[in-house]
């Protein structure tokens, strides 16, 4: 009897292991930011270069930073959500226009709708590696202290969104 | 004209030279900074060291590496920035600490459980081997049987004969 059970457990366990590792997103690592306070910087508005944004300036309030690029394909998908979100006026939402040319940004945003409540330009994106960023799009949630509470690495769909920021959001709106 | 527009096909070439010109600058610093580069994992490629990789993010942590070399940072440093932003997957060999240690101790935990697995069968097995006591009489037997036919299979006899001096 053992002899064919220790051979179907042996199988059993490995079968299982490799079907999670077929879920499994190995480009996206877990942000050691998470649970830090949000990197401190000053950058020129995408709009307007002589105005400048730090996010000391969104202290008191949750928000949404969003890493974006003209050039980026994926930020293009996660677009008309974030036109969306904007609408419903929930959360300000950051855009941080990352390693892009201004001209290329301001174009961008004219023709396809600007989410955002302000946009900040990160042309050598220096910013951008203070925040851990490999992959636009990317979206951090930072809470009313300015401490980063979760970072998407990858484009933003119904279900993230649904499921776990706008909970979050509102979690940390409450406090 | 001829020559003037010979020196505008060169231009470009000059450009470039501008762009790539804080690279080659001190040959020293760029091998120290290779040689750490390839301690780091290039995220959007993996399994691909930092320094073998043409994608934008390995080009700018190589940049990056390179400016915070000329500001006077030790490798350490250089790394622990990166493991701050990245995590510590980022790098190929990373540091045995909390969270860390089920990954270095995978392979010890794995040849103990083996290893256990594997004294435990062969003890189990040499328990299933019991030594037959031999009657004077079957020893009888068996050398007839071993005597009996020697042309039939002349190396096995003469190996068992060598082996049993009584035969």
């Amino acid at each position: 009897m053992m002899r064919f059970i220790l051979p179907l457990v042996i199988f059993l366990v490995l079968a299982a292991f490799l079907y999670m590792g077929l879920g499994r997103d190995t480009r996206t690592v877990p942000s050691p930011l998470v649970g830090k306070a949000a990197p401190a910087f000053v950058l020129p508005l995408l709009h307007d270069a002589n105005k400048q944004f730090s996010p000391q300036q969104m202290e008191g309030q949750v928000w949404l930073l969003n890493v974006w690029a003209s050039w980026c394909g994926a930020c293009k998908d996660e677009h008309p959500l974030l036109m969306d979100l904007s609408r419903k006026n929930i959360v300000p939402i950051v855009g941080l226009d990352y390693k892009d040319k201004t001209d290329d940004g301001i174009a961008t945003l004219r023709k396809s709708g600007d989410p955002y409540t302000l946009v900040i330009a990160d042309a050598d994106g220096k910013v951008g590696f203070d925040y851990g960023v490999y992959g636009v799009p990317e979206t951090y949630v930072i809470d009313k202290q300015g401490t980063i509470k979760y970072k998407l690495i990858g484009a933003l769909n119904t279900k993230n969104l649904q499921e776990t920021i706008l909970p979050l959001v509102a979690e940390l709106q409450a406090q | 004209m001829k020559y003037l527009l010979m020196i505008a096909l060169l231009l470009p070439a000059f450009v470039f030279a501008g762009v790539a010109k804080d690279m080659a600058d001190d040959p020293v610093m760029e091998k120290r900074m290779m040689h750490l580069a390839e301690k780091v994992r290039c995220l959007v490629c993996q399994s691909e060291p930092v320094s073998n990789s043409h994608s934008d993010w390995a080009q700018d942590v190589r940049q990056i590496m390179r400016e915070k070399m000329i500001a006077g940072a030790s490798d350490q440093e250089i790394l622990d920035i990166l493991v701050e932003r990245f995590g510590k997957s980022v790098l190929f060999d990373p540091p045995v600490d909390k969270e860390t240690i089920p990954l270095w101790s995978a392979p010890f935990v794995l040849l103990f459980v083996g290893g256990g697995i594997l004294v435990y069968q062969l003890r189990k097995r040499k328990g299933l081997l019991v030594e037959e006591q031999l009657s004077a009489q079957d020893e009888q037997r068996a050398a007839e049987l071993l005597n009996e036919n020697p042309a039939s299979d002349q190396t096995t006899v003469t190996s068992n004969q060598a082996k049993d001096p009584q035969a």
